[in-house]
């Protein structure tokens, strides 16, 4: 994975320094609270409901593993002994201190960690597929790619204070594990009929409001433009991009109200522009990266085979191990999603032992998932065993992975300062109602996100069943939405009918479950049965 | 008219008003223009070479577009004054002068001890603007 040199370690290092000067000037009353707010956003640190939450920066979600274990530790130190991991691949601390924060990113910055720009109307952090570098289907490691944007992006003095939040996501599989056409701009790397590698660009998806899926907007960028034209789509977009109404400032709506064409004829103007100044990175550069990412020393000639004789064992792995490029080697996804837990979170002592289990049985090497689980991206299936019992013993064995009991859920009214309902204890309920491993096992693969608000950070619009909590007359009320999907297929949900009360939509979705299992044909999952037959049996069953 | 505070250039600062976009197509005589939010600063590139000054205005420093104007202005190769005026914060003055201001002149007055350790902070920046006459640190990672 990507090592910094002495020039990433001292912008991080004068990051920290910078924001340390800031939070001084804010303590002193030089800054009031309304001039510090864009400052720290721009740095991760929002303020929640009851403190200070600081979102740490996972780029593309990989991780060391001294990186992941210096998190276990700042849980301890500095928060009440968890963290929560988001669907953007970071890491959030809820109980945090506005004085301790510098002292964080101090610690952090030890590790080649950072917040920066984790929130606040700027570049995001660059998402990428989870299982990048270790997939049997993807055509070549996306992360150089990401890192390159990653650096280009930092700091970058035009596009600090775009009209809205823009979050860039890389891939590089035909099968779409990063929700890539919801992003602000989507790129997936592809191959052209030269053979050369290139990037396709997509741009204005989003989930929010307004939901939308991104269109195709070039065919192919030759790696030695990726860098300017993205920056001409970000110049578009910061010019251009409403600054009228913060609901309609998103990328996405800019590209809806111009249309796509115009958009697109707009940036190939800009782009034609900006391939005249000198701003392009070597592809030099991009090889210096791709260093980074080689191969781990992975053994030749090992065995696939796998001891399957523990039931509990052989559950896990059918859930929640994928094939792996190499023979021989597993990628296996650790659940943060126990029976009745709080999806994404863990414990400073799970973090720790995730961190040690990465270290010695994966390279190294751990990921985090928009789906707010940990990945051991190459794992020994000689070694399959160990790990799993290790992780047994801490509670993270949870067999599970995608299906209804892996939900993926935004913190909500217990923590959020914009919901309008709890997200949680929904959660929770569901998690409780279909927790038999042999239910899970029976209703197969079932997506479901919750949000509590229309921002949606739960994902609800691309849940195979979504769920949004609002606010009806004062009460806590749930909209339930079915058929969204964020893979090569991605679709977006439709609300089905009235919303309910927590009970009540628990009770809708395991209804909803029966129609599936009793209308479903073959192999089909939850989602392609829903596709087949429609929305009417659903809601005749839910709200006949 | 705000003082300008902070200038990094040898000449003369230019003293004339500044008119708006709009009127300065239509003055043959004036030097100084000032850009609002929102307005094209590409409209101005046919008449660089009788420009001195050009404001970008920043009702609010959040409000990013004068960043790309003043990035589109230098990019065509003006080379007179850019200055700043407005809602200017600490915090983005070592960004504008990567985007090419030159001259700051904000409604309120900066300290000025802050300010300096703003511009003199960072010794490196990822990007090249081809403006600002920085190095990048992918070119100092592979000096030609």
């Amino acid at each position: 994975m990507y090592k910094y040199d002495e020039y990433d370690q001292q912008m991080v290092d004068v990051r920290v320094e910078e924001f340390r000067d800031q939070v001084r000037r804010r303590v002193s009353g030089e800054l009031t609270e309304d001039q510090f707010k864009p400052l720290r956003l721009q740095n991760g640190l929002y303020l929640q409901l009851h403190a200070y939450m600081l979102r740490v920066a996972v780029p593309y979600g990989t991780l060391s593993g001294a990186q992941m274990h210096l998190l276990g530790d700042i849980a301890d130190k500095y928060d009440r002994g968890y963290g929560h991991f988001t669907t953007r691949q970071n890491i959030q601390y809820n109980w945090i201190k506005l004085e301790e924060t510098p002292d964080i990113l101090a610690e952090l910055a030890k590790v080649e960690m950072h917040a920066i720009q984790t929130s606040g109307n700027c570049i995001r952090n660059i998402s990428s597929d989870q299982f990048a570098g270790a997939a049997a289907d993807e055509i070549i490691d996306p992360r150089p790619y990401a890192e390159l944007l990653r650096q280009w992006s930092s700091f970058h003095p035009e596009f600090l204070v775009l009209p809205r939040k823009f979050k860039i996501c890389v891939i590089a599989s035909e099968t779409d594990r990063a929700a890539m056409r919801l992003h602000d701009i989507g790129i997936k790397m592809v191959r052209n009929d030269a053979g050369e590698i290139g990037a396709q660009f997509y741009a204005g998806g989003g989930m929010g409001r307004t939901p939308m899926i991104a269109p195709l907007i070039r065919e192919f960028v030759p790696l030695d433009q990726l860098i300017t034209f993205s920056e001409a789509c970000l110049r578009v977009y910061n010019r251009y991009g409403r600054r009228d109404n913060k609901y309609k400032a998103r990328i996405k709506i800019l590209v809806h109200e111009l249309g796509r064409d115009e958009y697109v004829r707009q940036v190939e103007e800009e782009f034609a522009h900006l391939l005249t100044q000198p701003i392009e990175p070597p592809l030099a550069e991009l090889e210096r990266i791709k260093a980074h990412f080689v191969d781990p020393a992975f053994e030749t000639g090992l065995s696939n085979d796998l001891d399957l004789t523990d039931p509990d064992f052989r559950l896990w792995v059918e859930r929640n191990t994928t094939a792996h490029k190499v023979p021989g080697y597993v990628i296996a996804t650790i659940s943060l999603k126990p029976v009745g837990g709080i999806p994404g979170d863990a414990s400073a002592d799970q973090i720790r032992l995730m961190a040690k289990l990465g270290t010695e049985y994966s390279f190294d090497e751990l990921r985090v998932t928009h789906a707010q689980n940990i990945v051991l991206p190459h794992v020994k299936k000689a070694d399959l065993y160990t790990v799993w019992q290790a992780l047994d013993e801490a509670g993270l064995a949870t067999a599970n992975l995608d299906t209804v009991g892996d939900i993926i859920a935004c913190p909500g009214l217990d923590y959020c300062s914009l919901a309008n309902a709890r997200s949680i204890p929904v959660a929770q309920k569901i998690s409780e109602r279909f927790g038999s491993a042999q239910k899970q096992a029976e209703i197969g693969e079932l997506k479901l996100k919750i949000s509590g608000c229309i921002n949606a950070c739960g994902h609800h619009h691309a849940g195979h069943i979504g769920i949004l909590g609002v606010d009806k007359k004062g009460l806590e009320n749930y909209q339930l939405l079915f058929g969204g999907s964020e893979g090569a297929d991605t679709s977006l949900a439709k609300i089905i009918g009235p919303g309910f009360t927590e009970d009540g939509v628990v009770d809708a979705i395991e209804k909803a479950t029966q129609v599936y299992l009793a209308n479903k044909q073959g192999e089909e999952r939850f989602l392609d049965t829903y596709r087949r037959i429609g929305m009417d049996p659903f809601k005749e069953a839910i709200y006949g | 008219m705000v003082d300008v505070q902070f200038r990094f250039r040898d000449d003369e600062a230019v003293n004339d008003p500044a008119v708006t976009v709009d009127a300065f197509s239509e003055q043959s005589n004036a030097t100084a223009v000032r850009i609002e939010p929102g307005e094209d600063a590409r409209a101005l590139l046919p008449y660089l070479d009788r420009i001195a000054l050009v404001e970008v205005n920043f009702p609010a420093w959040t409000d990013g577009r004068g960043y790309s104007a003043a990035r589109i202005l230098r990019e065509a190769g003006y080379a007179g004054e850019l200055r700043g005026v407005g809602d200017l914060v600490i915090d983005m003055l070592h960004h504008m002068r990567r985007c090419g201001f030159d001259a700051f002149a904000p409604d309120k007055a900066l300290n000025t001890t802050d300010a300096k350790n703003a511009f003199e902070r960072w010794d490196n920046v990822y990007q090249a603007t081809a403006i600002d006459g920085r190095q990048a640190i992918w070119a100092k990672r592979h000096p030609a």
